[in-house]
């Protein structure tokens, strides 16, 4: 058994020399989500690129098959309510660098990116779930903070960053109103205030930098972080639940134009024409059904179906960190209550890229896309599939992670004590 | 000093095997719950009307064998009155068409919180106790709010019976109380009539705390062994007068008296517990008192100490692949329940979560399909026995539910498809044979009080 241990090891890392290989998915179900589902064709991936997609696909000689056949080939999935290489273990305020903290409302300055850690465990073991891309957010106060998008492979926090800052985080709800004094009223004084002083900020910089201007009520660097939304060069994402809630939010997004995408939802529902009308998007976790608090009284499993249905962009995410690697079962979820399976992949892969604006690149299967892919045993919302091959930006990605390994050390409580599984030997 | 507390205890143990049960024999009874002088908190639950039932055609996964296909179900009296194939039934039977469908026992949770700390998770609703760190002489039912609107939607995921527990924030925090998930003005309208008590015990970060609790692991064990102590001579206080009568009766203690229950194995150990070793220094404090472990809760590090579990005869409520919220909880697996089940340790999933609770089969269905992955050899009965019969076996009630045998009770959950699909719902749930969930019709979706006039939520919530 160590033997094999040592075997698969050696294989784990000649695979990371595959980079640049060329490689043919051959014969599986593709899924690209932004055209047609086509039967038994191939993805050719090159350079980390994915070069041709289609139902007769030119391989070249040399290339490495990955013969597909009876599989379901998807874009990697992305999810946009994380806070992977932000945290390690949740209780552990030492290992979460996803909040400013203090007593500011107002923390729009906070990058997170600056404590991306790329060798978090939690990333092997998401990636193992077909998540290839994520967001990485900022949460508490009243605006957050700025997120980041990173694709889940790479040595530096530089390698895994799609986009930065991706969006600007807040909420509207009853803790982001406690920052701002406790009323939702006074929440939205506070964020009107910050977005005149930013606006009349930028109009009159000469006049602050010699110190002439009346007394704004943020600091410098903050004035200069919400440019971002207020040129719409990032969305604005806020946390709303109750339908009053983002009522308020969509004011608030119309008096300032704002790129608004709301998160959380659970009460969309209630005004999903709303949100239809003003092309504002949600990101909803699709597994809720109970009133967890009292802005949450009318959550319901068929909510993010009635927003598909009116024509809001749904995208789905876990808003979870430790367990994002289990997105594909909110998009089983969500198919369980009534959306369309095909809806439920795209609110998984090419829907987050749109609203996060990484489309370009990411989210689905195209030629020139970056070439996140995920080959399924089988229907990939099903518990009885699972990732079979998984390639970030070309690379195909071991099957190993921090469990895997407590995994095979724990298989068999057989012999010497577990402790020395995997290790050379020269004992018979 | 050491010496003599070690022939001390040692002493105790003896005497405690030399006494076995007689309390039980005293205080048990029909009408009498196991650990109480009398009724007055015995159980009120009535079954609710129900006409015979038949479900034709199904697949009916009994858990004790292999899925029998193209099968029926007849449920009368509150019972399962007959399982074949064209079964002849009463007039005035309900006949269902359970083609493409598929038929389990209702489900089982050992960990609830469900009308205890009850959504909406409002400082008023947190009613889990923590109020000390041992605290026996609390009853987790006596916090019960049964318009907790967690109830219906936990039947709409198929449970039948749960067991809600207090804590976990105390060294022992009390009884459990097993419910059967049915609608009810009371608490007491829900237990479920002769089901044991738990006593809930909790190990590593909660309860060591510190500020008026152990501030160190070891400081837990040495809490739990001094409330074992005291409770063994309050036992024996007590058996020796219950068996001779003479003298004026012993002064009553409530929280000894739980933990008295509790060594003569009339309460069943129901121990909060993530990491290996820590389970490994409760199963030695259950040898030191002479106690079992009835069951773990959490056990995310079951996996490392499996053939310990299956030794002891205990059983471990784990979650399929949920980790890192504590340090305590770091090295959780999604191969935890198929590698203790393979080793023969009872195996359980559990939710410990109003929204787990919906879906108990789909965190099976993950569990399984993981251990499978990893090249373990599980059947789907197995797999089911995680959710249904070790569940109920846990609780003590594994000769009236968990199985769908002849003569059990008609605890039973119609699939809309294979229960290990994600896609699968409970299209209906009987409950002692009456319905208490109907996926089609509005009026058996029953409503909390609480939930009454929030408009537009109506339906489709389940």
């Amino acid at each position: 058994m160590t033997q094999t241990y040592l075997v698969s090891l050696f294989l784990l890392c000649s695979s990371s020399l595959a980079l640049s290989q060329t490689t043919a998915i051959v014969g599986g179900r593709i899924h690209t989500v932004s055209g047609e589902v086509i039967e038994e064709g191939t993805v050719l991936l090159e350079d980390g690129r994915i070069r041709a997609v289609g139902a007769s696909v030119h391989i070249p000689s040399g290339a490495r098959r990955i013969e597909s056949a009876g599989k379901i080939v998807t874009p990697g999935l992305i999810d946009v309510g994380t806070s992977i290489g932000l945290l390690e273990v949740k209780s552990l305020t030492d290992t979460a660098d996803f909040s400013v903290g203090g007593e500011d409302a107002i923390r729009a300055a906070f990058r997170v990116s600056d404590g991306l850690n790329p060798h978090s465990i939690v990333i092997p073991i998401t990636r193992l779930g077909g998540v290839t891309t994520v967001a990485t957010m900022p949460s508490g106060g009243a605006l957050s903070g700025q997120g980041a998008i990173i694709d889940l492979d790479g040595t530096t926090a530089t390698d895994l960053i799609v986009r930065d800052p991706a969006a600007l985080y807040g909420a509207f709800n009853p803790g982001a109103a406690e920052s701002a004094g406790g009323a939702r009223g006074a929440l939205a004084l506070l964020l009107r205030e910050s977005l005149d002083d930013a606006r009349y900020y930028a109009m009159n910089k000469n006049a602050y930098d010699r110190a002439v201007l009346r007394s704004l009520s943020l600091s410098r660097l903050d004035l200069e972080a919400l440019q971002i939304v207020l040129d719409k060069s990032v969305p604005l994402i806020l946390h709303a639940s109750r339908a009053a809630d983002i009522e308020a939010a969509l004011r608030l997004a119309a008096e300032y134009e704002l790129d608004l995408t709301i998160m959380g939802a659970e009460e969309a529902w209630r005004r999903r024409e709303q949100l239809a009308a003003t092309g504002t998007a949600v990101i909803v976790k699709a597994y809720r059904n109970l009133p967890i608090q009292f802005d949450q009284l009318g959550s319901r499993f068929d909510n993010a179906i009635l927003l598909v249905e009116a024509g809001v962009q749904v995208v789905l995410s876990t808003l979870d960190t430790h367990n994002a690697r289990n997105l594909r079962f909110e998009a089983g979820q969500a198919v369980r209550h009534g959306m369309k399976w095909q809806d439920a992949l795209r609110a998984v892969t090419l829907s987050p890229a749109e609203v996060m604006r990484i489309s370009e690149t990411h989210g689905s299967l195209e030629a020139g896309k970056v070439a996140n892919v995920v080959v399924w045993s089988g229907d990939p919302f099903e518990p009885a599939s699972f990732a079979e091959h998984l390639f970030i930006k070309g690379r195909e990605i071991e099957h190993d992670s921090r469990q895997k390994r407590l995994f095979e050390r724990y298989k068999s409580l057989e012999g010497r004590p577990v402790q020395y599984l995997g290790m050379p030997t020269s004992e018979p | 000093m050491h010496r003599l507390l070690a022939t001390a205890s040692r002493v105790l143990l003896v005497l405690n095997l030399a006494i076995p049960l007689l309390a039980q024999t005293a205080t048990d009874s029909e009408s009498t719950r196991r650990g109480t002088p009398n009724d007055a908190w015995r159980s009120t639950y009535r079954p609710l009307p129900s006409r015979p039932t038949v479900i034709r055609n199904t697949t009916i996964m009994t858990v004790t064998g292999p899925e029998l296909e193209e099968t029926d179900i007849f449920l009368r009296d509150g019972k399962i009155e007959a399982i074949g194939e064209d079964l002849d039934v009463d007039s005035g039977t309900v006949e269902i068409d359970g083609r493409a469908r598929y038929v389990t026992p209702g489900l089982i949770d050992t960990h609830s919180h469900v009308g205890v700390s009850s959504t909406p998770e409002v400082g008023a609703h947190f009613d889990n106790n923590e109020t000390g760190a041992t605290t026996p002489q609390v009853w987790v039912e006596h916090s019960v709010w049964p318009q907790g609107p967690g109830f219906s939607r936990a039947v709409a995921g198929g449970v039948t019976s749960a067991q809600l527990l207090p804590g976990s924030g105390d060294l022992i925090e009390g009884r459990s109380a097993t419910i059967k998930l049915v609608p009810a003005r009371t608490a007491q309208g829900m237990l479920f009539p002769g089901a044991p008590w738990g006593l809930k015990m909790a190990c590593g970060e909660n309860p060591k705390r510190g500020d008026g609790y152990p501030d160190t692991r070891m400081g837990n064990v040495a809490g739990y062994r001094a409330a074992f102590i005291k409770a063994e001579a309050y036992r024996l206080k007590w058996d020796k007068w219950l068996e001779s009568q003479e003298g004026a009766r012993p002064e009553r203690d409530l929280g000894m008296e739980t933990l008295a229950e509790a060594l003569r194995g009339n309460i069943f150990l129901q121990v909060h517990c993530y990491r290996a070793e820590e389970m490994a220094n409760i199963l030695q404090l259950a040898k030191e008192f002479g106690m079992k472990v009835r069951s773990f809760h959490h056990a995310v590090e079951a996996y490392k100490v499996r053939d310990l579990l299956a030794e002891h005869g205990a059983a471990a409520s784990m979650w399929s692949d949920w980790w890192g919220a504590k340090m305590e909880m770091l090295d959780g697996i999604p191969e935890n329940v198929p590698l203790v089940s393979s080793a023969g340790a009872r195996a359980i999933v559990h939710s410990d979560s109003d929204l787990g609770i919906q879906i108990l089969n789909q965190d099976a269905s993950k569990a399984l399909f993981s251990g499978r992955r990893a090249g373990l050899t599980l059947s789907r009965e197995e797999a089911l026995r995680w959710i249904t019969a070790n569940p109920a076996w846990a609780l003590g009630i594994d000769d009236q539910v968990g199985t769908l045998e002849v003569g059990k009770n008609a605890d039973v959950v119609l699939w809309s498809a294979d229960p290990f699909s994600i896609y699968a719902r409970a299209d209906a749930t009987w409950i002692d044979g009456a319905v208490v969930y109907d996926r089609f019709r509005a009026e058996l979706q029953y409503r909390s009080d609480f939930e009454l006039g929030i408009l537009g939520t109506e339906g489709n919530r389940k």
